[in-house]
C-alpha cells in the first residue's frame, strides 16, 4: 500500500504497463527474427540543471518565476519606460544584487554538481566485449552491456546479477549511500545461470524504470540452441542498484538494465513536494495588505494631483511650464503614467531585501540545529540533520504531535523476555546463556511444562522462521560458532554473534532461541543450519520464504528437513495468526498473549503446519507462478500466501520487550505541557501500545479511556455500525459537550477538577469511521470523531496501516483552524505520515534511513524533540516573526513621509529622500541588525524554555504574526512616520536653521527625516533586543556608524556620474546646524517613547512571570504523584 | 576514512555554535526607566527653556503686501538678515526640480549646447532653437524682485546696505557651481551662441556687473534660488545687513522698503513677503522646537510619575502573589 502510494507520489508510473526488453550482451536472440537494438538512454548522470549556454536565460527565467522577483522586475521596467521620479537604478540595483547573488549561489551549486557528475560519468568501468573485459567510461555503458564489478566498487548502473565469484551464487552489497542502511544485504544471481557468459543468449523483460528502491519485477528468457527457452523470474534480490557497493565478494558480472537517469537512484533524487510554513502564509497575507496600502496610496495621490491641478493656476503655473511631450499626452494616459509613477515612488514599502533576509535567516539559522551538541548522539555518532530550512519557525508552532511507537517512543532494541509454549509460560534467563535446561531451575511460573517435542518444535520454529543472516566476520571466525565478537565490545560476546536482519524483532527471537539452546548457524546455499540441545547440527533446506508485509502482518518459511518432511513455520501478530489456526488451541495462548501485551511487550504467535507432498507441490507451483507474473505480482503473491498459511497449528507465543526511549516520558510530558496534543499512531496491538502510553505518561491513572476498537464495537452483540454510532455519540457527549470550555493556557494543571480523557481507536474502527457503509452519514461521523479526538489529552491509534496514519494526519491537518501538525517516526511505515504532516521528523533509528530521507528534520533520539521544539522552535518562531513584522514596520515608516510629502509638493511624485538613500536603506543601513537579531535573539534563555514548557503556549497559533500584533506594528509605523514628517515640517516653517542665516532646501529636509528614520528604526530594534552579544553590538552600532560615514562620503564628493549633485554637502550642513541636531534627538526620543512605555507597563503584569509562578509548582506536584 | 568519526561528526563546542555567546541581557525595568524618564524629561525641559528663550529673543519683522514704510520701534540687534518669502510656490515640483543641468552650472561649456538627457525641458532652447544658458525651469523662474531698504532720518532716506554675499552655501559658491573660463578675456564671450532664459531681463553674465565674483553662475542670489525650497511656503535669504552703520543692528526709527515689483505670484494664488530677522545659534526664529522640547520634557516627567505609581502598586500585589 505504502509503496504504491509512494510511487504515485514520485512519478505515477504505475499506469505505464509496458515493459522493456533487454538483450543480454546486446546480442540478437534466436527468438527474435530481426534484432533492432532498442534505444535507451545512456549511462550519463546529469544532476546539473544548467549548461554554460543555457545558464543565463534558464536561471533568470527560474528566478523571475518567483512572484516577488517578478514584481520587482515589473517595477524596474516601469521605471525604465515611464518617466518616473526615481531612477531605475534605485530598484534595479537591489534587484540586480539579489538576482546576481542567487545566480552565483545556484551557479556554484550547479558547478559542484557538474564536477560530481563528470567524476561519476568518467569513472572507469569494465564491460565484457567478446568475452574480454574492456575499459570504458562509466557514461558509455549501454543497457544490455555485461559489466564487471569488483569488491568495494560501486555499481555504475542498475544491474541484474548474472554471476558471482562466490560459490553460493550470492553477493553482498551495502546500500549505505542509497538509504543509509549499512548492513550487508544478500543478492542472488539469476537461478541456474550458466557459467559462460560469452555464449549466453538471453533477453530480459522487465518493468519500466520506477523509483521504488525495493521493488523490481522482471523475467529472463534464456535461449539454448537445443532446448526450449527457459524462463526465470527476477525480483529485487537479483537487482544491484547503482550507488550500492559490492562487499565481501571478489567479483560479479551483471547486465545493465537501467542506466543513467533511469536508474533507481537517479529517479529518487527528484525533489520532494515543497512544504510551506505558516509564517510564509502570514507574510503573503501582510504583503497583500501592503500591496493594498501601496495601491491606495498611489490612487489617493493620483486623484489629489488631478483635483489639485483642476484649481485655477495650479495645473501649469508659469514657473513650471509643461514640456511639449506632456502637453501632447492624452489625459487618461497621463493619469495612468502618474499612477505608475506613484507606484514606483512608494514601491519600497515592499522590499526586495525582505525575501533575501528571510532566506538567509532560514538558511543560516538552520545551522544552529545541526551544530547543537545536545542533539549529538554518541552511539550513532551523528547529530541532527536539517533537510529543509524552510520550516524552522514551524517547529515553534506545533499543535499536534503524531508519533510512531516502535523505535520512536520505544528504543526498538528488542530483548526476548518470555515465551509461552502450548499454554505454559517460560521466562528467559538473563544470565545463563547457553544452557537452557528444562529440568532444573525455575524456568516456569507454572508447575507443568509443555512436552519436550513441543518445546523443540517451538525453538526450531524460532530458529528457522526468519530472514536473519549471520554476519561474516574475519577469517578467524571459521573455526567455531561461539566466537567472540569484535574486541571493542567485550560485554556480551555470545550475543554479539552478528545477526543482521531487517527487523530487530527477528534478531531478538533468534537470540532468544539461542539462549534456550537452539542456535541458528547460518544459511548457506539454501540450507539453514541450526544446532540443537544435543549440539547436533540439523540441516533444513529452505524452500520458500513468504515475506513479511504490514498488511498480512506475518511471515512464513517452508523448509524441508533431512527426514524429508516439508514444514511451514509461520510467525505473526496474534490477530493474523489466530484466525488461521485451530480455535481450540487459541484459548490457551490468548491469555498469555494479552497479559504480555498489557505489560508492554511485543508479542508474536508461532504456528506451524506439516505440508503433504501434494500440498507442497500446489503451493510451490502457485508461488512460482505468482513470482513470474509481471503485473500485479504482489497481489498474486498475497493470494497464494493467504492460501498456504491456513489450517496451521499454534505452537506458542513470544514476548519481546521494547524498552522506552531515554526520557520518553519527560519528553511527552513536556510536549503536553507545551500545549501540544500527542497522538500515538502505531501498527502495534492495542494492549502493547496502551501500556507504552501509560509508561510514557500520556495516559495517567486518572485518565478516563474512551475505547473505539473492534472489541468495544463487537461487545454489544449488535451490528458494528450501530455500535459505532452509539459509542461515538456517547463519547462525544462525555468529552465534548459535558467538558467545560477549555481555558487557554492552563488546562493541564487544573485537570483535577475535570476529568482527562484518553481516546483509543484501532485501524478497523477508524476504517469504519472514515469509510462507513454508504447508508450512514459519513461526514457526521468524521466530525464527531475529530471533535472527540481534539478534546482528549492523548489519542492512541493502534493497528494502523501506514496509509491510515497519513489519513489521520491529513484529517487533523485539514480540520478547523488548520492546526500545525508534526509527525515523528523512524521507519518506512512512517514515511507517509512524515510527508503528510506540516513538519516531518525522522528519528535516526534502527529501521533504516527511509524516514530520515523523507523527513524535514532528523534527530537521533526522541528526547531531542523536546529541545528542538521548545527551544529551537520557539526561538526561530520569535526571530522570524519579529523579522517579518519589523521589515514591514521599517518600510512603512520609511515610505510614509514620502507619501505625506506629496501633499506638499503638489502631488508631483517628488521623492523626499535622495536616490542613494532610497536604494541603500534596505540593503545596507537597516538590514544587518535585523539579520543578526533574527539569528541570535534569545528573549528567553534556552534553559528557561526547556524548563517551562508552558512558555510554548505563548506563541501558539501564530501569536506574533496575527492581525493584532501586525496592527500594533503598523500603527507604530504610522505614528513614527507622522512624527518624522511633521516634526521636520514644523522645523522647516523657518528654513533658516544655521547660525549664519542661510536656508536649507528640500534635500536637507529629506536628509533630516532620513537620519531620524535610520536611527529610530535601528534603536527600536535595539530596544527589542534582549540578548546583546558582541555581534549585535557590532552590527547595530556599526550600521549607524556606516550610515554616518556613508553620508559624509556620499555628500563629500562631486560624483562625476551624477547629473545633479543633490546631496553635495547637505549632510555636513545639517550637522553644522544645532537645530537639526536638536530636532533629530527630539524626534527619535518621541518616536521611541510609546514603545518604551508599553514595554515597561506590560512588564509587571506580563504573562511569563505569572504563569511561571502558577504553573510550575503544580506541574512538579504532578511529577511527584507519578513517581 | 573512519579514522576519527567522533571528531568529524561531533559539532564544535564553541559559544557561537551552541548559542551561548556571552550576552548582555538588559531588561527595561521600572528601576531604569523611571529615573531615565525623569532625567530625559529634565534635560528636555532645560533645552526647551533655552530654545524658547533664544527664540523669543530673536526679532523678526514681516512685511506683506505693498506697504513700504515701517516703524521699527526698538533697536534691531544685528546682524540682521533680509529674507524674501513666497507662498503656494512649489519649488519642489518634480518636473521643476529636475529641470536644470548640473554639468552646465559647473561651468562646463560643452553642456551649453549639448543637453544631457534633455533634462532642461521645456527651457532648453528658445523659439529660435538657440540654447538657453542657464537652462531649465528653476533658473528661468529666478526671483526677480529687488529690494532697497532706507532708513528715514529726518525726512531723508538713508540707504541701508544689503550685502548679497555670504547668503549661499559656501560649497555651492566655491565648489559646486563655477563660471566658465573667460573667452578672449571677456566673460560674456564665454556665453556666445547662447541666449538668456526667456523670463530674464538680462543675461546671466550681467547678473552683477559690478562684481565679477558675484556674477554669472556664482551670483549668490542665483545660487540661493537654485537650492530648491522644501515646502511651498518658504523664505530665502536675500541679503545681510552686516556692513557700515548698520552692522550692529537697525536702530529704532522709520524705514522705507523700496520694492522693484516684477515677480508674478497672483496667477497661481501665491503671496510674497519680506522678513527682516536676526538669528541666534539655533537659526531663525522658530518657536516649534522650544515648545516641543518643553512639552515632551514635561510628558516624560508625567510619565515617570505615572509609572512610579503603577509600579509601586503592582510591585506590592506581586509580592502578595508570591507569598
Amino acid at each position: 500500500m505504502l509503496r504504491r502510494r509512494l510511487n504515485r507520489l514520485f512519478g505515477g508510473d504505475e499506469k505505464r504497463v509496458d515493459s522493456r526488453t533487454i538483450y543480454v550482451g546486446n546480442r540478437p536472440c534466436p527468438a527474435t527474427e530481426t534484432f533492432i537494438p532498442p534505444k535507451f538512454c545512456d549511462n550519463r548522470i546529469v544532476s546539473s540543471k544548467y549548461t554554460i549556454w543555457n545558464f543565463l536565460p534558464k536561471n533568470l527565467f527560474e528566478q523571475f518565476r518567483r512572484i516577488a522577483n517578478f514584481y520587482f522586475l515589473i517595477i524596474f521596467l516601469v521605471q525604465v519606460i515611464v518617466d518616473t521620479p526615481t531612477s531605475p537604478v534605485t530598484s534595479g540595483l537591489p534587484l540586480f544584487f539579489v538576482i546576481t547573488v542567487t545566480a552565483i549561489k545556484q551557479g556554484y551549486e550547479d558547478w559542484l554538481r557538474h564536477k560530481a557528475d563528470s567524476e561519476v560519468n568518467k569513472y572507469p568501468v569494465r564491460v565484457l566485449e567478446d568475452g574480454q573485459p574492456a575499459r570504458k567510461d562509466s557514461e558509455k555503458i549501454k543497457v544490455g552491456d555485461i559489466v564487471e564489478v569488483v569488491e568495494d566498487e560501486t555499481f555504475p548502473c542498475d544491474l541484474i546479477l548474472l554471476q558471482s565469484s562466490r560459490d553460493d551464487d550470492t553477493c553482498f552489497v551495502t546500500t549505505a549511500s542509497l538509504d543509509g542502511e549499512s548492513n550487508h544485504k544478500t543478492h542472488y544471481t539469476v537461478p541456474d545461470m550458466e557459467k559462460d557468459l560469452q555464449s549466453l543468449s538471453a533477453t530480459i523483460e522487465c518493468e519500466q524504470p520506477q523509483p521504488d528502491l525495493y521493488k523490481f519485477v522482471g523475467r529472463m528468457h534464456i535461449y539454448k540452441p537445443e532446448h526450449d527457452p527457459a524462463v526465470r523470474s527476477l525480483g529485487p534480490e537479483n537487482l544491484l542498484l547503482k550507488g550500492a557497493t559490492l562487499k565481501n565478494t571478489k567479483k560479479i558480472y551483471g547486465v545493465a538494465v537501467y542506466t543513467g537517469m533511469e536508474t533507481k537512484m537517479a529517479l529518487n533524487y527528484q525533489g520532494k513536494s515543497q512544504k510551506r510554513s505558516a509564517v510564509e502564509k502570514s507574510i503573503n497575507a501582510f504583503l497583500l495588505v501592503y500591496l493594498c496600502i501601496l495601491i491606495s496610496k498611489a490612487v489617493v495621490c493620483t486623484t489629489l494631483k488631478y483635483v489639485w491641478q483642476s484649481q485655477d493656476g495650479q495645473d501649469e503655473p508659469w514657473y513650471n511650464q509643461k514640456t511639449e511631450k506632456e502637453k501632447g499626452t492624452i489625459l487618461y494616459v497621463k493619469m495612468f503614467t502618474d499612477f505608475l509613477s506613484f507606484m514606483v515612488l512608494f514601491n519600497f514599502i515592499i522590499p526586495v531585501s525582505m525575501y533575501v533576509t528571510v532566506e538567509m535567516q532560514k538558511f543560516l539559522g538552520s545551522f544552529f540545529i545541526t551544530w547543537d551538541r545536545d542533539f549529538f548522539d554518541p552511539e550513532i555518532e551523528e547529530g541532527a540533520l536539517v533537510n529543509t530550512s524552510d520550516l524552522n519557525e514551524e517547529l515553534g508552532q506545533v499543535e499536534y504531535v503524531f508519533t510512531d511507537k516502535t523505535g520512536t517512543l520505544t528504543q526498538n532494541n528488542m530483548e526476548f523476555i518470555e515465551c509461552c509454549i502450548d499454554g505454559f509460560q517460560y521466562t528467559a534467563f538473563s544470565s545463563e546463556l547457553d544452557s537452557f535446561c528444562v529440568t532444573d531451575g525455575p524456568v516456569s511460573t507454572f508447575q507443568e511444562k509443555a512436552g519436550r517435542e513441543k518445546e523443540e518444535l517451538f525453538l526450531r520454529a524460532l530458529c528457522l522462521c526468519h530472514t536473519v543472516q549471520v554476519k561474516e566476520a574475519g577469517p578467524d571466525e571459521l573455526g567455531g560458532d561461539q566466537v567472540d565478537g569484535p574486541a571493542s565490545e567485550p560485554l556480551r560476546p555470545a550475543e554479539q554473534r552478528g545477526f543482521i536482519a531487517s527487523s530487530p524483532d527477528e534478531v531478538a527471537l533468534v537470540k532468544g532461541a539461542m539462549r534456550y539452546g537452539f542456535t541458528f548457524l547460518g544459511l548457506e546455499s539454501k540450507t539453514m543450519k541450526i544446532k540443537n540441545w544435543q549440539n547436533d547440527v540439523e540441516e533444513y533446506e529452505l524452500l520458500h520464504v513468504l515475506n513479511f508485509d504490514p498488511v498480512r502482518r506475518r511471515m512464513s518459511v517452508i523448509v524441508r528437513s533431512k527426514s524429508g518432511d516439508t514444514l511451514l513455520f509461520c510467525k505473526g501478530a496474534d490477530s493474523s495468526i489466530f484466525p488461521r489456526v485451530r480455535p481450540e488451541e487459541v484459548e490457551r495462548i490468548r491469555m498469555h498473549v494479552q497479559r504480555s501485551a498489557t505489560e508492554g511487550y511485543r508479542t508474536l504467535c508461532v504456528a506451524y503446519k506439516r505440508l503433504s507432498v501434494d500440498e507442497y507441490a500446489a503451493a510451490d507451483a502457485g508461488l512460482r507462478e505468482a513470482r513470474l507474473a509481471l503485473q500485479d505480482r504482489e497481489e498474486k503473491l498475497m493470494a497464494v500466501y493467504n492460501q498456504v498459511e491456513t489450517a496451521m497449528s499454534l505452537i506458542g507465543a513470544t514476548a519481546v520487550e521494547d524498552r522506552l526511549q531515554e526520557e520518553a516520558a519527560q519528553t511527552m510530558e513536556a510536549l503536553q505541557g507545551a500545549g501540544m496534543k500527542v497522538w500515538v499512531l502505531t501498527g502495534d496491538k492495542m494492549e502493547t501500545a496502551k501500556s507504552t502510553c501509560y509508561a510514557c505518561r500520556l495516559f495517567r491513572r486518572s485518565t478516563e479511556l474512551l475505547e473505539l476498537t473492534v472489541r468495544t464495537l463487537e461487545s454489544g452483540g449488535r451490528r458494528r455500525e450501530e455500535m459505532l454510532h452509539d459509542l461515538l455519540f456517547d463519547f462525544h457527549r462525555k468529552a465534548v459537550q459535558d467538558a467545560p470550555p477549555a481555558r487557554a493556557g492552563v488546562n493541564r494543571s487544573w485537570s483535577s477538577a475535570n476529568p482527562e480523557y484518553g481516546f483509543i481507536v484501532d485501524g478497523a474502527a477508524l476504517a469504519l469511521v472514515m469509510n462507513p457503509s454508504p447508508d450512514t452519514n459519513c461526514s457526521r461521523y468524521r466530525s464527531l470523531f475529530l471533535q472527540i479526538c481534539q478534546n482528549c489529552t492523548a489519542v492512541l491509534c493502534c493497528r494502523m496501516a501506514p496509509l491510515q496514519k497519513a489519513q489521520i494526519v491529513k484529517m487533523v491537518k485539514n480540520s478547523k483552524g488548520s492546526p500545525i501538525t508534526l509527525s515523528i517516526g523512524d521507519g518506512a511505515n512512517d514515511v507517509s505520515m512524515i510527508l503528510e504532516a506540516h513538519v516531518g521528523i525522522g528519528v535516526k533509528g534502527k529501521e533504516g534511513r527511509q524516514a530520515v530521507r523523507n523527513s524535514d528534520y532528523a534527530i537521533p533520539k526522541l528526547k531531542h524533540l523536546r529541545k528542538l521544539l521548545l527551544a529551537h522552535g520557539h526561538l526561530y518562531y520569535i526571530r522570524i516573526a519579529h523579522l517579518v513584522q519589523y521589515f514591514f514596520y521599517k518600510n512603512l515608516c520609511f515610505i510614509l513621509p514620502q507619501f505625506l510629502y506629496q501633499f506638499f509638493c503638489g502631488c508631483s511624485q517628488q521623492p523626499l529622500y535622495d536616490a542613494a538613500y532610497l536604494t541603500m536603506y534596505n540593503i545596507c543601513f537597516t538590514s544587518m541588525p535585523i539579520l543578526a537579531y533574527s539569528l541570535l535573539e534569545q528573549q528567553i534563555a534556552i534553559e528557561v524554555l526547556l524548563d517551562n514548557a508552558t512558555l510554548y503556549r505563548d506563541i501558539a497559533k501564530n501569536a506574533m504574526l496575527r492581525w493584532g500584533p501586525f496592527l500594533y506594528w503598523t500603527v507604530l509605523a504610522v505614528f513614527q512616520g507622522l512624527i518624522f514628517f511633521f516634526g521636520v515640517k514644523y522645523l522647516f516653517s523657518n528654513p533658516a536653521l544655521q547660525d549664519n542665516g542661510q536656508v536649507f532646501g528640500n534635500w536637507s529636509y529629506g536628509t533630516i527625516v532620513f537620519t531620524v528614520l535610520v536611527f529610530t528604526v535601528t534603536l527600536k530594534l535595539a530596544l527589542d533586543t534582549r540578548h546583546w552579544t558582541w555581534i549585535n553590538h557590532f552590527v547595530i552600532w556599526g550600521s549607524l556608524a556606516f550610515y554616518v560615514v556613508f553620508s559624509f562620503f556620499w555628500g563629500g564628493i562631486i560624483w562625476p556620474f551624477l547629473k545633479q549633485q543633490r546631496l553635495y554637502f547637505v549632510f555636513f550642513n545639517m550637522l553644522s546646524s544645532v537645530s537639526a541636531w536638536l530636532v533629530i534627538i527630539l524626534l527619535i526620543v518621541l518616536s521611541l517613547l510609546p514603545d518604551i512605555l508599553l514595554g515597561v507597563l506590560r512588564k509587571p503584569r506580563g504573562p511569563h512571570t505569572q504563569q511561571i509562578a502558577v504553573v510550575t509548582p503544580l506541574s512538579y506536584k504532578h511529577l511527584r504523584e507519578h513517581y | 576514512m573512519k579514522a576519527g568519526p567522533s571528531r568529524t561528526n561531533r559539532p564544535d563546542n564553541t559559544a557561537f555554535t551552541q548559542q551561548r555567546l556571552p550576552a548582555w541581557q538588559p531588561i527595561l525595568s521600572a528601576g531604569i526607566v523611571i529615573p531615565g524618564f525623569t532625567l530625559i524629561g529634565l534635560a528636555f525641559i532645560g533645552v526647551g527653556v533655552a530654545l524658547f528663550v533664544t527664540s523669543q529673543k530673536i526679532t523678526d519683522l514681516e512685511v506683506r503686501g505693498k506697504r513700504d514704510t515701517h516703524a521699527v520701534l526698538f533697536f534691531f540687534q544685528g546682524p540682521v538678515f533680509f529674507y524674501y518669502g513666497l507662498t503656494s510656490y512649489y519649488q519642489n515640483f518634480r518636473t521643476y526640480g529636475v529641470s536644470k543641468d548640473g554639468y552646465q552650472l559647473s561651468g562646463d561649456t560643452y553642456y551649453f549646447n549639448v543637453r544631457a538627457w534633455y533634462s532642461c525641458a521645456p527651457y532648453q532652447y528658445d523659439s529660435n532653437n538657440n540654447p538657453i544658458v542657464p537652462c531649465g525651469s528653476i533658473a528661468n523662474s529666478m526671483f526677480s524682485d529687488t529690494f532697497q531698504l532706507y532708513q528715514v532720518v529726518n525726512g531723508m532716506k538713508k540707504q541701508v546696505p544689503l550685502d548679497g554675499k555670504g547668503i549661499a552655501w559656501w560649497t555651492d559658491y566655491n565648489i559646486k557651481y563655477s563660471n566658465p573660463a573667460l573667452v578672449n578675456g571677456s566673460f560674456a564671450n564665454a556665453f556666445s551662441g547662447t541666449v538668456k532664459p526667456v523670463n530674464w531681463s538680462k543675461p546671466v553674465y550681467e547678473l552683477d556687473p559690478t562684481d565679477q565674483a558675484n556674477n554669472g553662475f556664482l551670483n549668490q542670489n542665483f545660487l540661493v534660488w537654485m537650492r530648491q525650497a522644501a515646502l511651498p511656503k518658504f523664505q530665502k535669504l536675500y541679503g545681510r545687513i552686516a556692513e557700515g552703520d548698520y552692522a550692529q543692528g537697525l536702530p529704532a526709527g522709520n524705514y522705507t522698503l523700496l520694492i522693484n515689483y516684477s515677480y508674478p505670484v497672483i496667477s497661481f494664488g501665491g503671496t510674497k513677503k519680506v522678513v527682516l530677522s536676526n538669528v541666534s545659534w539655533m537659526g531663525g526664529k522658530n518657536q516649534f522646537l522650544g515648545i516641543a522640547y518643553l512639552v515632551i520634557g514635561s510628558l516624560c516627567i508625567v510619565m515617570a510619575m505615572v509609572m512610579l505609581i503603577i509600579y509601586a502598586k503592582y510591585k506590592f500585589t506581586d509580592d502578595d502573589e508570591d507569598m
